[in-house]
């Protein structure tokens, strides 16, 4: 019995989801091991295998593999997957792209975006968090995506042992053609301890500035609802919610945020909800702790100038 | 090319599901269901390549109950070809539906099948990269930008870093997100002309297909709601609560 924890990282980095992951996979009670799929990702993998509770890392290199590409990633843990019964992941897009077809293959149904897990049980939310489901396997292997905000780090003091395999790839289909990364030093919108968002409320993209100097005062990752985002007022990768990023940080400030339920999918586990909106009915004020109505375009200036006031 | 499109009729996404007494599930009675807004987006994108001529013929398949049909016609109304219905009172799980879409697809002989990427019900996100790994056909996920070429087709795909362009070799699995494409309202004449396009119906049985689940379900339960706050008066006072009652700044 063990468990595969599939690697997030970017061959020169490895992301905290990882660790996360292997901590969701303690709950099994089975031997770990953590596979690093990439292209020169020896720093990902010396990073893995400081992590508590790993047994050994397994890195595959291929060019195939450099972005971790849906079908190189479903032949390389194929051809890994007679040593486990389990294989686990982050519910990041590069992983969701391809454990549906680890699952496909093992003739299994794919458990999405666990948020607990109870022996043999798994908890996940449906229907945009308005349900929880319990769902257990009736036997075969386990594919399991797991939302990570959900886990806390597992640690770090490991000492697992390093194997390289090499894995055949044949003809995938897709190629890499090029990509457009949003370059930011703001913490990972995922991992942040504080996310301060910002919906259509905010009028424009430029108005997005009051919000990102606050979120760098606060070292708080900036997010958005999808409104904002169909705007184009920022960029896709900032939305939260059932079908965006899922967050759970310290502090949640929503700014100009009605609260419809498929953003609150994705944010309504932050520890403390601050909400800012002119409208005192929105329905982000029953999941606030702390509302202010008000028009953003006066709190935001009058935020900022508190917040300096106490060292910010 | 021939696309297909698989649609899911699901609970309207303005509803607040509600989960039954016995938790055994969320309760679907006298609710209002309409297609999953992913797959609506597929339907719009398939309608725009057969407009722009790079889609020969379009097909909608459902797999569901006798309503799924409402659905299927919704497809047609917003201007696909035709239909195909899988009967089914079961609630399939993503794996039983991507094989079913593998016994359709091979009979239809569908070149390339646009997809949600998620359905707005069960949340699983599982159905599109199942049905590619059965068909052993490359998938782009979360498109944003489709651009049809000869044999291939780019997608851009919208990641959790940013976007991402690949060309995939048809035929070819894609999965939509929310800036594919705004789908249409279908018009009233179209929904009269859609009610003469045809809809085949079979079941899984017809298709051999073997869906018993893989899960069971053991409870379904409402979350913990979260308590009710307090409004405050002025930013002072809500940076004051931050620092100094929630101890989160
Ligand atoms: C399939 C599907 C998936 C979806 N997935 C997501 C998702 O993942 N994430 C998500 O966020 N949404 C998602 N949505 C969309 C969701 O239903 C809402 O439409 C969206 O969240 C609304 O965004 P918003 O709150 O910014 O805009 P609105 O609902 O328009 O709210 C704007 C708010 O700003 C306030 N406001 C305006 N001006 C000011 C001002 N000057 N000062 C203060 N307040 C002001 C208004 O009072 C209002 O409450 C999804 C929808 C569908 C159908």
């Amino acid at each position: 019995m063990a468990t595969l924890v599939v690697a997030e990282h970017n061959n020169t980095s490895l992301s905290e989801a990882t660790s996360k992951t292997v901590s969701a996979a303690k709950a099994l009670g089975t031997d770990i091991d953590i596979l690093v799929a990439g292209q020169g990702a020896s720093a990902a993998s010396e990073a893995a295998a400081q992590i508590d509770g790993v047994r050994a890392v397994i890195t595959v290199e291929h060019d195939l593999l450099a972005r971790q590409m849906p079908e190189a990633m479903e032949a390389t843990i194929m051809a890994l997957m007679d040593g486990y019964d389990t294989v686990m992941a982050a519910d990041t897009t590069t992983h969701k792209a391809y454990m549906p077809r680890v699952a496909a293959k093992l003739d299994t149904q794919q458990i999405s975006s666990v948020t607990g897990i109870d022996g043999d049980v798994f908890e996940r939310p449906i229907y945009a968090g308005n349900a929880l489901a319990y769902v257990k396997s009736t036997g075969g292997k386990k594919v399991v995506t797991v939302r990570t905000t959900a886990f806390p780090l597992s640690g770090d003091g490991g000492s697992a042992a390093s194997e390289s395999k090499s894995v055949e790839i044949g003809d995938t289909g897709s190629t890499f053609v090029s990509e457009e990364l949003t370059k930011s030093d703001r913490p990972e919108l995922t991992g942040a301890k504080i996310v301060i968002s910002g919906g259509r409320g905010m009028g424009s993209g430029e108005n997005f500035a009051l919000i990102d100097t606050i979120a760098d005062k606060l070292g708080a990752a900036v997010g958005a609802s999808r409104a904002a985002v169909d705007a184009g007022y920022v960029p896709n990768d900032y939305q939260v919610g059932q079908t965006g990023k899922a967050v759970a940080p310290q502090l949640y400030i929503a700014v100009g945020i009605s609260g419809a339920i498929q953003h609150l999918a994705g944010m309504k586990d932050s520890k403390v909800i601050a909400a800012i909106n002119k409208d005192e009915e929105a329905p982000i004020f029953q999941v606030a702790d702390y509302g202010l109505v008000a028009d953003l375009f006066k709190a935001l200036p009058e935020l900022d100038a508190e917040l300096a006031k106490i060292g910010y | 090319m021939k696309v297909l499109v698989p649609v899911k009729r699901v609970l309207d996404y303005n509803v607040k599901a509600r989960v039954k007494p016995d938790q055994t599930g969320v309760d679907l009675s006298n609710v209002k269901m309409s297609m999953n807004p992913f797959d609506e987006i597929a339907v719009e994108e398939a309608v725009r390549m057969q407009e722009a001529g790079t889609a020969t013929e379009t097909i909608a398949v459902s797999v569901g109950p006798a309503k799924a049909q409402e659905t299927i016609r919704t497809a047609l109304a917003m201007g696909m070809d035709r239909g195909v219905h899988i009967t089914t009172d079961e609630d399939l799980e993503p794996l039983a539906v991507a094989k079913i879409l593998k016994a359709v697809a091979e009979a239809e002989g569908a070149e390339l099948v646009l997809m949600g990427k998620q359905a707005i019900d069960n949340d699983y996100g599982a159905t599109g990269g199942m049905f590619a790994a059965l068909m052993d056909w490359p998938i782009g996920q979360y498109a944003n930008t489709l651009a049809p070429g000869e044999g291939t087709i780019e997608v851009k795909r919208e990641i959790d870093g940013g976007l991402q362009t690949v060309t995939l070799k048809l035929p070819a699995v894609v999965t939509t997100d929310l800036r594919l494409n705004e789908p249409r309202y279908a018009s009233l004449p179209n929904i009269m002309k859609a009610k003469r396009k045809p809809i085949e119906a079979k079941t899984p049985e017809d298709l051999g297909v073997d869906t018993t689940p893989r899960l069971t379900i053991v409870k379904v339960t409402e979350p913990k709601t979260r308590e009710a706050g307090v409004i405050v008066e002025t930013v002072a006072e809500l940076v004051d609560k931050l620092k100094n009652e929630a101890g989160v700044i």
